[in-house]
């Protein structure tokens, strides 16, 4: 069974927000919300700034407390450990959006939760998610953490990386190249 | 320094810059669950321990309000689902993982338990009372026979009620604050002390009155250790959770949490209720009115609070 995953190069990405309005176009996002978003990230004292730049969304957590408290089953985590809302099953209770250390889901205006799904229409097929495919640098790069071939596996050996907040616990599967 | 900024993407309705998922629903029903929770335990208990006549607004007459309470907080929650069509769901699914699974089966049991037991002591409160129904007159006389162990069966689900609502937050990793298991028996604390406020608002004998004091002097004092200890704990603890009591030891909350809640709600009540019992002071309903109030805002700025604590990025 694949464990999907994505690697950010850091030292790559420009901020350009390509992969924002690729996903929002891909997957029909309403207008004022989105799936991914572009943090810049300052850290250090002046004159040793050290900036990174990051594509985040949901982590698809292997650890995820937003299916945990779900009370219906709507958050799940499906094939290759990618976590979806199943609309049709949603309350609307907003207890996942509560329970995630990282913001990334939100209330779609239908009234069920929605956020990333790692393009799970694409994957199906085999293609790479929309932003993944979209980006003009390359620096993002999508596939089985589980795979030790595989090109995010080989990265994530090769150079140093980080999650985002591991200390919440949540193992979450989006790691950055510093 | 370290600066966090989102320059593409967000600024989403109800997430950004913090959290605002739940407004005044939630904190509602929160309260509304534990004042009906504290109201059917003493009904309850007192109803079994042979006291039906001695104390009759704790055993017979405020759990007459309790399934209106019950049924105003199960409708606050309703109207802050985003998918009210979708609100049968939560009753096609058990998932013992999350609270609010769990909290929706209790709901689910109680709330026709709290009618039955209104049932039950409706006629003993008004003698008139009539059902119009023969069919009625039959099932209020068969629960009747049944009535201790829906009595026991009350005392063990307002138990539950009571915790769940605090058990609810505090599941929330995410957000700090929460994230302590001290929520579950200060909720219920707060629940058993409002809901004796609620009796003592109506009571009317003097002995009655006495009892009720002395045990929510009791329960105000836990309540007043558990924040102590809540504090305790997080400066004790990682980080994020010192950043987290700082909101209520210096930052935006801190007014409001001493002042409504632990102040005017706790201490002041506590202090009125004493002298009360001690005949200093001529006994009123004020200490009562403290309680009531002092155990919304508890709610209320908790669930603000957890809204804008976070892990920050
Ligand atoms: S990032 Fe948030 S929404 Fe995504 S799996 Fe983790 S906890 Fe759930
Ligand atoms: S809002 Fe929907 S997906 Fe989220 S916890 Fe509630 S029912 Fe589950």
């Amino acid at each position: 069974m694949a464990r999907y995953g994505m690697v950010i190069d850091t030292k790559r990405c420009v901020g350009c927000a390509d992969c924002v309005v690729a996903c929002q176009t891909e997957n029909n996002v309403p207008e004022g919300f989105c799936r991914d978003w572009i943090v810049e990230a300052l850290d250090g004292e002046y004159p040793d700034l050290r900036m990174e730049i990051r594509s985040e969304r949901c982590n698809h957590c292997e650890n995820a407390p937003c299916v945990r408290c779900c009370p219906t089953g709507a958050s799940q985590i499906t094939d290759g450990g990618i976590v979806l809302v199943e609309e049709a099953e949603c309350t609307g209770c907003k207890a996942c959006i509560a329970s995630c250390p990282y913001d990334a889901r939100f209330v779609h205006p239908e009234g069920y939760v929605d956020k990333c799904t790692f393009c799970y229409h694409r994957v199906k097929e085999g293609q790479d998610p929309a932003c993944v495919a979209v980006c003009p640098t390359k620096c993002m790069h999508f596939g089985d953490l589980e795979d030790p071939h595989s090109e995010v596996s080989k990265l994530l050996r090769s150079r140093p990386n980080h999650a985002l907040i591991p200390e919440a616990g949540t193992k979450p599967k989006i790691f950055y190249l510093t | 320094m370290q600066e966090y900024t989102i320059t593409s993407g967000r600024n989403m309705a109800h997430i950004d810059p913090t959290l605002s998922i739940w407004g005044w629903e939630v904190p509602v029903y929160l309260y509304l669950g534990g004042l009906v929770a504290g109201v059917l335990f003493f009904s309850a208990l007192y109803f079994i321990r042979g006291k039906a006549d001695e104390m009759p607004t704790v055993v017979r007459v405020t759990p007459l309000l309790a399934p209106i309470l019950l049924g105003l907080g199960l409708f606050t929650l309703f109207l802050d689902l985003e998918y009210k069509l979708h609100v049968f769901r939560f009753y096609t699914n058990i998932r013992l993982e999350s609270p609010m699974s769990w909290g929706s089966w209790t709901l689910a049991a109680i709330f026709p338990l709290s009618l039955l037991w209104a049932a039950i002591h409706v006629g003993k409160v008004f003698p008139k009372w009539r059902w119009p129904f023969g069919w009625m007159d039959r099932m209020v006389a068969i629960a009747e026979t049944y009535a201790r162990p829906i009595a026991w069966s009350l005392i063990v689900y307002s138990v539950i009620l009571g915790i769940y609502t605090g058990i609810l937050l505090s599941a929330f990793n995410a957000r700090p604050i929460w994230n302590t298991a001290i929520l579950g028996p200060l909720f219920l604390a707060s629940g058993l002390s409002t809901g004796l406020a609620l009796n003592m608002l109506f009571s009317k004998e003097k002995n009655e009155l006495h009892l009720l004091g002395k045990i929510d002097v009791m329960t105000i004092a836990v309540e007043v250790f558990l924040i102590i200890h809540m504090f305790m704990g997080f400066l004790a603890s990682a980080e994020i959770h010192i950043q987290a009591a700082g909101l209520f030891l210096g930052g935006p909350f801190t007014a409001s949490f001493w002042v409504f809640v632990v102040a005017l709600g706790l201490l002041v009540p506590l202090l009125l209720e004493l002298l009360e019992l001690r005949g200093r002071i001529a006994a009123t309903k004020i200490p009562a009115l403290l309680v009531l109030a002092g155990g919304f805002f508890l709610r209320y700025i908790i669930v603000e609070a957890g809204q804008v604590s976070t892990w920050g990025l």
